[in-house]
């Protein structure tokens, strides 16, 4: 009773910030706003650590229990309430966390702002959805149902929306919150048919009676066409698996992810990079016993995500967008952890999700303090030199850029060194074409990684920075960074034995014996963090690592006029990166002008030419000249009749009633 | 029936005899007319409120139950009584027509009278059609509201209104003919025109067929289906915006309601045979509709094609039921579409009122429904701006918005009737959204497109509480829907059985 109580405020404590610095936001001003907001979401925070500390340290029971019936229909109940357990005890407490670093850190970033003036309360709006955010993101991680999971699902939707479009009166603002949504809205369509699949075989939308049905189904089949028959559960998973590719920006739809830098930076380490982008990969993990039912299913994903990780690495390397640079590793880093699911090492993709959001909120933290000091611009080559202009940035930044490429020791070096490892042990189809493809991935990471901190902090000093008073941000944007910081280098040794042996998650993500990677490399070649890191420096994934640091370095230090030559020499490879693999203009070209044509089509040729002109005109027409010589005068003859008929109906019922 | 107090002839009586009263008594009196047609409205609504307090859910009887003998020579009625398919849908009317009457307060300052007098006479009118018992009130209640709405449209339209008009009436006219036709052939086959009487009689299949297709041109002309759905954008677009919410909100719903009242209980045989060709002209809606939505110019029409598409979750919903029973051997999920349809008629109902009222407040202020001569009114208008993001995310279906309630439900009921029929409902989730926020974000985004954008002024008081009444419902509906789906509960459930029982 207590801890759904607790629960209740965690979830809505948030929604209470957003509603009030949403509606009332002129009345309370700036500083209530912010002061509201971060309390509620600090009060979230608190209490979230307690619950974690319950769940994962305390060996709590898992909790699950309805807070209302959203309805009942056909003894089907679609209920809103909790589950709790390891997996979702540890999404709320980094959710929360990383949600009150960047509220703090956003009282310095949104101070001043040239879109809008000062009057405007963009500002106390700016808050409401960050705290609206949390609120949606928790629904979504403490969930204990499909319908529940679907409005956190579609809800974060919004914000994102709302907030790519922060900026409204920017033209690429508003066209990429569009196709932002328009984007998640295709993974949705296959969700909620995945859904519909649950409630047609299950007759439920709970996650225990479903995993309870879960085996009785191991042989059902479902057919979408004649005489062609499906394995039910693994057309369950794989529609279930399209949301996931929305929200988590899979290709081939991961389309939304870089524009959605069009909004303020911290939404950008928020939503875009740390919490909501990863919910597909939560999702995948929570219904773990589903997915372990289909090898098909993770075949796909360990494919998906294993391609995704190399080609929106590769195209990191041509970006000049500070942000952007952030933008494609956070989607190469998705492709990471969506591998680590097909391979079946749920708790190696959870550990990435969780280093990941630490560290990559720093480094867009970082970004954005970056982007302050330079009066907004985001452009790296006008960058270079700031080291000196603001260290606690730089170490900042350099800081969760180690823990990006997985510098030994440092939060993102276990997880990766998971992932990496689980792929290379299972036996899943695609397994080896995955593996290559991430190695080459951390050669990748490393290289625009460090292209971007080598041009941004080191080199020459551009013109603008030489010219403008470059400075180091206030404390409000510098402490979250420091905040931030501390788990990116920390908090990956801890979790490693607990992540391998399979005790850190517990009961909340379940694996087939045979395909649990993990516990096989555990048993068999584990001996420890520190054998661990030592033996790393021998192998592959480090000493990649190692030589795209050194190929920026060569490349942007040392022999600065060598990337021109090389960009010369193979103009079609950086066309077609610089394109971004025309993802883009296919989509621009089939869908959106397809759509258009094609709703013009139906349009003015069928209803307009067909329907209306070709038998509604024509027939009433012809039934008219027929009627001419009946015809009273042309003017007034409807009033004339509606008003003779209301007249009459009404005299006659009057006349009856008497 | 609460103290014997006659409380659905209350329902009709009062606004038809208020609105007649006031045709007279309000000429030249505007702001004594407005206050008057404003408190029939209240009351009427406050009248209508015992019917959901002192509802019965645990029966699908009739309740509230009126009887009297009407014609006795032809057996005809003054029969009413409502049940949980109907009373919600008389609620609805009770609380739109408060917003109706605010929403034309300052806008309509052309004989005053005669317009709230005709909207207070429709409002009369549609509860009528909602607790009609009997098939010749039912008529009677049906075609009469053709006449306001017809001189509403023709009097205070726009500059296409004549051609509109006739189009409206032609085609709804039209279809209800063949309505009486079949009412009358039930009426010699059993002696009465109680609808309870249809619903117990038997028919042979021919006679089925027949009457199913009489009741489908005469309901799908109101819904409207694919293809008689080419008046409404017409009628939408050259109504004032009173006239389109009710429109939208209510007259819309009188097909619906058509299909759960007749086609289904009193041929249910050739629904089976036919349910095909609903479930065909509903998925066309869906989708085809849908994409016609997003190429218009007008925002009214947008809105319009809108409106349709969403119809097209009403009348699938419904009839889902043979194909469930055929491909499941289970009667077990049908009740999910049709109770998700009748949520779907109840949403839509508020989500393009306030769409429509929207409008309305852009086209008072600008004079124009183009979308292009708009563009970052959001600037201008930042609290408009806000309840025009919400009710668009309800149109687009947003869980937490009544729009996803009935969405949701139907397709995860098309689904279990058939694979596809899942997947083309489902593309709402892609399409309705695409031309929703399409339109939201060359009106309201961007920068301030003209001079004329530039110099709106936000909501007054009265359209603020409009838009939040509006608002509050949607979000409740959406995060709620428990109780409503309660009352409907019973007669969903008698519907079904008299749905699948055959009459052969």
């Amino acid at each position: 009773m207590i801890l759904k109580f607790l629960l209740t405020i965690i979830l809505l404590s948030p929604l209470f910030g957003a509603v009030a610095a949403g509606l009332f936001g002129r009345q309370i001003g700036r500083r209530g706003a912010h002061t509201i907001t971060i309390f509620g979401v600090a009060v979230s925070t608190i209490l979230s650590a307690y619950v974690f500390w319950l769940f994962v340290f305390n060996g709590q029971a898992v909790y699950n229990d309805s807070l209302y019936t959203w309805l009942v229909s056909d003894g089907i109940r679609f209920e809103i309430g909790y589950m709790i357990d390891e997996l979702s005890a540890t999404m709320m407490l980094v959710v929360t966390f990383v949600s009150l670093m960047v509220h703090i850190y956003t009282i310095g970033y949104m101070d001043h702002d040239e879109d809008y003036e000062h009057s405007n309360p963009y500002y106390q709006r700016f808050f409401s959805y960050i705290s609206l955010f949390t609120f949606s993101m928790l629904s979504l991680v403490m969930a204990n149902n499909f319908l529940q999971l679907f409005f956190g699902w579609e809800a974060v939707g919004l914000v994102s929306y709302l907030l790519i479009g922060f900026y409204m009166k920017r033209e690429s603002a508003i066209q990429a919150n569009l196709k932002a949504f328009l984007v998640n809205r295709v993974g949705d369509f296959g969700f909620i048919l995945g859904i519909a699949v649950v409630v047609m075989y299950f007759n439920t939308l709970d996650y225990n009676d479903f995993f309870a049905g879960l085996e009785a189904h191991k042989e059902t089949t479902i057919s979408f066409f004649p005489g062609v028959e499906w394995s039910m559960i693994t057309a369950l998973c794989l529609l279930l698996f399209v949301g996931a590719m929305g929200k988590s920006a899979q290709m081939p739809l991961h389309v939304w992810l870089p524009e959605s830098m069009e909004g303020p930076t911290p939404i950008s380490a928020l939503i875009h990079a740390a919490t909501m982008v990863t919910a597909g990969i939560f999702m995948v993990a929570r219904l773990s016993p589903a997915y372990e039912m289909s090898e098909v299913a993770l075949s796909a994903i360990l494919i998906i995500g294993a391609t995704t990780a190399f080609m929106m690495g590769a195209l990191g390397i041509v970006q000049n967008d500070i942000k952007r640079v952030v933008a494609y590793s956070t989607l190469s880093q998705l492709g990471y952890m969506v591998a680590a699911l097909g391979a079946s090492a749920y708790a190696a993709g959870m550990f990435h999700v969780l280093t990941h959001a630490f560290f990559k909120a720093l480094l867009f933290l970082a970004a954005g303090s970056v982007i302050i000091a330079m009066h907004h611009i985001q452009d790296i080559r006008q960058m270079g030199g700031l080291r000196k202009h603001m260290p606690v940035t730089y170490i900042a930044l350099l800081v969760g850029t180690l823990a990006l490429i997985g510098f030994p020791g440092f939060s993102g070096f276990f997880s990766k060194d998971s992932v990496l490892m689980a792929v290379g042990q299972t036996d899943t189809f695609g397994a080896g074409y995955a593996q290559i493809l991430l190695l080459i991935g951390v050669f990748v990471t490393a290289f625009y990684s460090f292209r971007m901190f080598f041009l941004v902090f080191h080199g020459q000093e551009s013109d603008y920075v030489k010219n403008h008073k470059i400075s180091e941000s206030p404390l409000v944007v510098t402490v979250p960074l420091i905040l931030l910081a501390i788990p990116a280098v920390i908090m990956g040794l801890p979790m490693m034995d607990g992540i391998f042996s399979g005790s850190y998650f517990g009961s909340s993500i379940t694996v087939l014996p045979e395909n649990d990677v993990l516990k096989t490399i555990y048993t068999d070649q584990y001996h420890g963090v520190i054998d661990m890191m030592i033996h790393s420096l021998t192998t592959a994934p480090v000493i990649l690592a190692f030589s795209g640091v050194f190929l920026a370095w060569l490349l942007y230090i040392k022999r600065p006029e060598l990337p021109g030559k090389i960009k010369q020499a193979c103009p079609r490879g950086f066309y077609m990166l610089d394109n971004a693999y025309g993802f883009d203009r296919f989509n621009e070209i089939v869908f959106e002008k397809g759509a258009r044509k094609l709703g013009n089509y139906f349009w003015k040729s069928i209803d307009v030419k067909l329907i209306d002109t070709g038998i509604v005109t024509n027939g009433f027409t012809s039934i008219a000249n027929a009627a001419s010589a009946l015809r009273l005068s042309q003017t007034g003859f409807l009033y004339h009749y509606a008003f003779v008929m209301i007249f009459g109906l009404l005299a006659m019922l009057v006349w009856v009633l008497w | 029936m609460l103290f014997g107090f006659p409380i659905l002839s209350t329902l009709i009586w009062l606004p038809i005899i208020g609105g007649l009263l006031i045709l007279f008594l309000g000429r030249d009196r505007d702001t004594f007319t407005k206050w008057f047609a404003l408190s029939v409205s209240v009351v009427t609504f406050l009248v209508s409120i015992p019917l959901w307090t002192q509802f019965d859910t645990s029966t699908s009887a009739m309740q509230f139950v009126e009887q009297v003998s009407w014609v006795s020579q032809f057996n005809i009625q003054y029969y009413l009584g409502v049940d949980g398919l109907s009373m919600p849908l008389v609620l609805l009317t009770t609380f739109t027509q408060i917003l109706v009457i605010a929403s034309a307060w300052d806008v309509i300052k052309e004989r005053v009278e005669q317009y709230m007098g005709a909207f207070m006479i429709m409002q009369g009118l549609m509860i009528g059609v909602f607790v009609a018992l009997d098939g010749i009130l039912f008529y009677v209640f049906w075609e009469a509201l053709l006449i306001p709405m017809f001189i509403v449209i023709g009097k205070w339209g726009g500059q296409d209104r004549v051609y509109a008009t006739i189009k409206f009436f032609l085609y709804t006219f039209f279809g209800s003919v063949f309505m009486l036709v079949a009412f009358l052939y039930m009426y010699f086959q059993s002696g009465s025109f109680s609808i309870l009487d249809f619903h117990a009689m038997h028919l042979g299949s021919t006679a089925q067929i027949l009457i199913f297709l009489a009741f489908l041109i005469a309901f799908a002309v109101k819904v409207p289906m694919f293809p008689v759905h080419t008046w409404l954008p017409d009628a939408h677009v050259q109504a004032p915006t009173a006239g389109s919410v009710v429109l939208a909100a209510i007259m819309l719903k009188m097909g619906g309601y058509g299909f759960v009242r007749f086609s289904l209980p009193i041929t249910p045989d050739a629904s089976m045979e036919l349910d095909w060709l609903v479930i065909a002209l509903s998925l066309i809606a869906i989708f085809y509709i849908g994409l016609v939505a997003m190429v218009q110019k007008d925002m009214k029409k947008l809105v319009a094609y809108s409106s349709i598409s969403h119809m097209g979750f009403v009348t699938i919903g419904m009839f889902l039921v043979y194909d469930i029973v055929q491909n499941t051997g289970s009667i077990q999920g049908s009740m999910i579409g049709m109770e998700g349809a009748m949520i779907q008629m109840i949403s839509h109902g508020f989500i393009s009122g306030a769409m429509f009222l929207m409008i309305g407040v852009l086209y008072d202020r600008m004079h124009t429904r183009e979308i292009s001569a708009y563009g970052g009114v959001v600037n201008t208008m930042p609290w408009f701006g806000f309840f025009a993001v919400l009710f668009a995310m309800a149109n687009a279906g947003l869980p937490g918005t009544s729009g996803f309630v009935g969405e949701f439900m139907v397709i995860l009921a098309s689904f279990k009737a058939n694979v596809w029929y899942g997947i083309v409902a489902a593309s709402t989730l892609i399409i309705g959204a695409a031309y929703t926020l399409w339109m939201v974000k060359r009106v309201f985004f961007g920068a301030v497109a003209n001079d004329n954008v530039g110099s709106l002024k936000d909501l007054n008081k009265r359209e603020f509480a409009i838009m939040a009444t509006l608002a509050f419902a949607v979000v409740l509906l959406g995060i709620y829907p428990a109780p409503l789906i309660e009352v409907m509960h019973s007669s969903v459930a008698n519907l079904l059985i008299q749905a699948t029982t055959s009459k052969l």
